[in-house]
């Protein structure tokens, strides 16, 4: 009896061992290839297998009748299939779709250079801005080593493909930002107003740009603020130009922070030790404080604020060019406000929103005196001497509120849509013989639409509209962008790029003709990218249309128009020489141009033919210092003396040339002492730098006297700059950035 | 007779319940020692499928899952294409996570798998990640040796996060020997619950050790 229980149990049991089933197959993707490393199996069991190199696949089961086999693959949709397992082995074919992937999907790239910490199309990352040699902690300093950008010296601004500075604008966390520089000193470039460490992800487009972005018929800087801090710090920072400190704070639940800075900037060492072509009678000095708060809403909202008031005061005397025997004593000073409020949020699986407003006031208080040489001031009532004695206070005021609205179609696609309102107010009172004060306001407004079209993986779409108005230009326009992306291999991608441009005239042409129109510009794109781990190339041609550019004669118009064409290259490595990571890019350019008081089609003063540069990093551990070099290059700009003649009265070209060819060798090095120290509570930065290393002369530009005769080139302050200083964080390590490159 | 079936009816199911014991842990001991030589065959991600299968079948036991994310983060350590790293340490996280449903929140050996994850994220891009997932991966260490104070797998991973370092960062191998050689003598005096909970890491710390010399 009991060996007939044991027998019976015994073959109970092995009933389920003996009558194994084969199970094999074969997987393949909608393209044929095929798919390794998926994991087949029956569901809920242990029986199944993974694919090889092959794609195939083979396991035996003991499982009998209907069974559901899974089929799971990463960057596939799971596959689901019944199977009927009646002791007869199973042969499958099956193909396995491929899932829409941010990773592997192509990305319309034309004419955008992203620099950011999270994204594969990331050409820079946020460190790069800050380590750049020539850069100075100067984020359109660094975007100047990319190609499309002049190296222009003697204003602020990017000069992007044959666009002037006032082309390119600059947009922070979604809203337009108004005085991103410090105010223009008379033949110097203002730096940039915000910190490079604000922001954790950059775009600089320099053509085709978003449905989402307006107002500028060149290029585009967006930025984008960073989130919440990894921990609570103070920070503290002594250099050459000033001294600064600052304190954040991140709660325990580690779903909000705040923090503030302040900064003062004097210039009055730095200029005693180091000769200042000007004569500073008023050495610039800078306030500089910020608030900032940030909010995680919810697990995928954020809400962002950041706020800051800066003042600022300088005062330098040129010698007149008219007159040997006098000066020009310009004075400036500034007191700027701008605050940004944001909001992201995710509602529900498919739908995102933004909401975001941000407001600025900017005050320039300036004013020029002639004055002789013994510095006393000088009245003469006779052109051209007449004007230069002048004040002026001009106020200009920004407030504006955006929202963008994301709906995710199938798979990667989108689309956007949203709006904007600005409103601008600038008063300006001027005197010089006469006085004026004039207000102009204007009340913006755009709507737009974008859809982000992901035909496959790998081809995608990008269409776009925008329509704006404006209540100074009482009209309106609809500018559409239209973008197309096409992956070659794994590696490659070729993008192409269409769109429209608008821009509001420049308020001082507004408030001399109120009657003007936008003036417009056209892009065409073609780009080619192939980017791997170790290096990034990109290849691009452009075509730009201006047309209604600003015409200052005959009378105040929109008669001007112009042309820009190129080609430009980037190369960045950081794998053919060990620990050294270097780019390279280089631009070409063809433009002319017919706007302001240009007598025909010119090559305008602010393009150069040809620019290059180079950028170095090395990162050495046994100095526990990284060395940053920079090399830029750009054959002569051309220059003009645009003089008025009387008797046919028009404007004619009196003398024209090619100002010297721009080299800037500049250096930097980080030093790093408290690497390695695992316990030690502050981290120190030393930062040494300096530009032109070879002392090379820079020759911007001429000016000509108001008779023609005398022509005075426009040179840089100081042919260097050196600067030093030391940077102090207290429970941040910063210095963890520049180490990680080597480990 | 009656007797029989009475008897019948008691063992059958207590039988189909040993007979379904032991299938798991034959099987999870045949996984268990195919890892010895995962490293050199490059079959993690094999392994991880296989753990992942005895996981979905089971429900509610935690060591598959355990095994099935380790094998796959090993597997993301061992991809040479950064690009894809990402999304294997994605599967590997998931993998953790129906881990740590089942069995606590308050597990060691689970918090050493979210180190090496964050470990792994960070060696796709170090220079920009390491603030981010540097101090996840840490901060799991920490946990990790918190919750049992004699796991000597976290003692050993903090010496080999220390052996990769550069000396001049407050890494090396001077500062990774003693690490090695504590977690050593740690591991000799560890015992597994049972033959299917983790025991890993003996041999590489011995590895490692050797090359501190």
């Amino acid at each position: 009896m009991r060996s007939l229980i044991l027998l019976f149990l015994l073959s109970a049991l092995a009933g389920s061992l003996m009558s194994q089933v084969s199970v094999s197959g074969k997987l393949l993707d909608n393209r044929g290839k095929p798919v390794p490393g998926a994991s087949i199996s029956i569901k809920d069991s242990y029986d199944g297998a993974t694919s090889d190199s092959a794609g195939l696949f083979r396991f035996s089961t003991g499982e009998t009748g209907q069974k559901l086999l899974v089929i799971t693959c990463i960057g596939y949709h799971p596959l689901e299939k019944l199977i009927e397992l009646n002791g007869q082995p199973v042969a499958l074919n099956l193909v396995l779709r491929e899932e829409p992937n941010e990773l592997k999907a192509v990305v319309v790239t034309a004419g955008s250079f992203e620099a950011s910490d999270s994204k594969r199309t990331t050409v820079l990352n946020s460190i790069d801005i800050v380590t750049t040699a020539s850069a100075n902690a100067d984020v359109t300093a660094a975007i100047r080593t990319l190609p499309g950008t002049q190296q222009v010296g003697e204003k602020e601004g990017l000069f992007v493909r044959g666009g002037s500075g006032e082309e390119a604008r600059v947009f922070i966390d979604g809203t337009l930002v108004n005085n991103f520089f410090f105010t223009s000193v008379p033949d110097i470039a203002s730096r940039g107003r915000f910190s490079p460490f604000l922001f954790k992800g950059t775009v600089f487009s320099s053509g085709g740009y978003s449905a989402l972005y307006g107002q500028a018929l060149s290029g585009a800087l967006i930025l984008e603020t960073i989130d919440l801090p990894e921990r609570s710090s103070a920070s503290l920072g002594l250099s050459t130009v000033g001294i600064s400190g600052g304190y954040q704070q991140l709660n325990k639940q580690k779903n909000a922070s705040w923090g503030a800075n302040y900064g003062y900037t004097n210039l009055l060492p730095y200029f005693e030790l180091v000769k200042q072509r000007p004569d500073y009678f008023k050495v610039p000095a800078f306030h500089y404080g910020d608030l900032n708060f940030r909010i995680k809403t919810s697990k995928t909202g954020i809400l962002k604020f950041y706020g800051t008031f800066q003042q600022s005061q300088l005062g330098l005397r040129t010698a007149d060019i008219d007159s040997a025997s006098l000066k020009n004593a310009f004075r400036l000073s500034n007191y700027n406000v701008y605050g940004n409020l944001s909001w992201k949020e995710k509602l529900g699986k498919q739908w995102k929103l933004y909401l975001g407003a941000s407001y600025s006031n900017n005050l320039d208080d300036i004013g020029n005196r002639l004055q002789d040489q013994s510095n006393q001031a000088v009245d003469i009532n006779r052109i051209p001497f007449r004007n230069k004695n002048f004040d002026g206070r001009i106020r200009s005021g920004l407030a504006q509120v955006k929202t963008v609205i994301d709906r995710r179609l199938g798979g990667l696609s989108v689309i956007r849509f949203g709006g904007e309102y600005l409103y601008f107010r600038d008063v300006v009172k001027f005197s010089d013989t006469a006085s004026v004060h004039t207000i102009v306001n204007d009340h913006f407004k755009a709507l737009f639409a974008e859809a982000d079209i992901y035909i496959s993986n790998n081809i995608a779409a990008k269409l776009g509209t925008r329509r704006e108005h404006s209540s100074l230009l009482s009209g309106a326009n609809m500018a559409p962008r239209v973008s197309l992306a096409y992956k070659l291999g794994k590696k490659g991608q070729l993008s192409l790029a269409y769109g429209i441009f608008y821009q509001k005239p420049e308020r001082n042409q507004l408030m001399m003709n109120p009657d003007l129109d936008y003036t417009r510009a056209v892009h065409y794109i073609a780009n080619y990218q192939k980017i791997s781990a170790g290096y990034t190339f990109r290849a691009e041609a452009f075509y730009k249309k201006y047309a209604d550019l600003v015409k200052t004669f005959p009378g105040i118009n929109n008669n001007g128009n112009g042309y820009a064409k190129g080609a430009e290259v980037f190369w960045r490595d950081r794998k053919s020489i060990k620990g050294v990571d270097y780019w390279v890019s280089y631009s070409f350019l063809d433009t002319r141009r017919d706007y302001l008081n240009y007598p025909y089609s010119l090559q305008p003063n602010f393009a150069a033919n040809h620019t290059a540069s180079l950028v170095v990093k090395k990162f050495i551990s046994k100095w526990k210092t990284q060395v940053n070099g920079s090399y830029s290059f750009a054959t002569g700009r051309p220059y003009y003396n645009i003089r008025y003649n009387g008797n046919d009265g028009k404007y004619f070209i009196a003398d024209q040339g090619k100002t010297l060819a721009y080299n800037n060798l500049s250096f930097s090095l980080n030093y790093l002492p408290s690497v390695g120290k695992t316990n030690a509570r502050a981290f120190t930065v030393w930062v040494f730098s300096v530009t032109n290393v070879l002392n090379q002369k820079q020759v911007y530009n001429y000016n000509y006297s108001y008779n023609g005769l005398n022509r005075q080139p426009v040179r840089p302050p100081a042919n260097q700059f050196f600067f030093l200083g030391c940077f102090i964080s207290f429970g941040v390590d910063r210095t963890d950035d520049v180490i990680n490159s080597n480990l | 007779m009656k007797q029989f079936f009475l008897v019948l009816s008691f063992l059958l199911p207590a039988m189909g319940l040993l007979a379904q014991s032991e299938k798991f842990n034959t099987a999870m001991q045949q996984q268990i020692a195919k890892m010895d030589g995962a490293m050199q065959n490059g079959s993690f991600g094999e392994l991880a499928n296989s753990f992942e299968r005895i996981g979905d079948a089971e429900k509610n036991q935690w060591l598959p899952y355990y095994y099935a994310a380790y094998c796959q983060v090993m597997y993301s350590f061992t991809e040479k294409d950064k690009s894809k790293v990402d999304a294997l340490a994605d599967r590997a996280e998931a993998l953790i996570t129906k881990s740590e449903t089942i069995a606590g929140t308050d597990n060691s050996e689970i918090n050493v798998i979210k180190s090496m994850i964050a470990s792994a994220r960070l060696m796709v891009d170090p220079q920009t990640r390491w603030m981010q997932f540097g101090q996840v991966s840490a901060s799991h260490l920490e946990k990790a040796k918190q919750m049992d104070p004699t796991n000597p797998r976290p003692v050993y991973l903090e010496g080999q996060s220390k052996f990769y370092t550069p000396a001049e960062f407050g890494g090396g191998k001077t500062v990774a020997a003693p690490l090695f050689e504590k977690a050593l003598v740690m591991f000799d005096s560890f015992k597994p619950a049972t033959q299917l909970h983790p025991a890993w890491g003996k041999a590489a710390t011995q590895y490692f050790l050797s090359q501190c010399k």
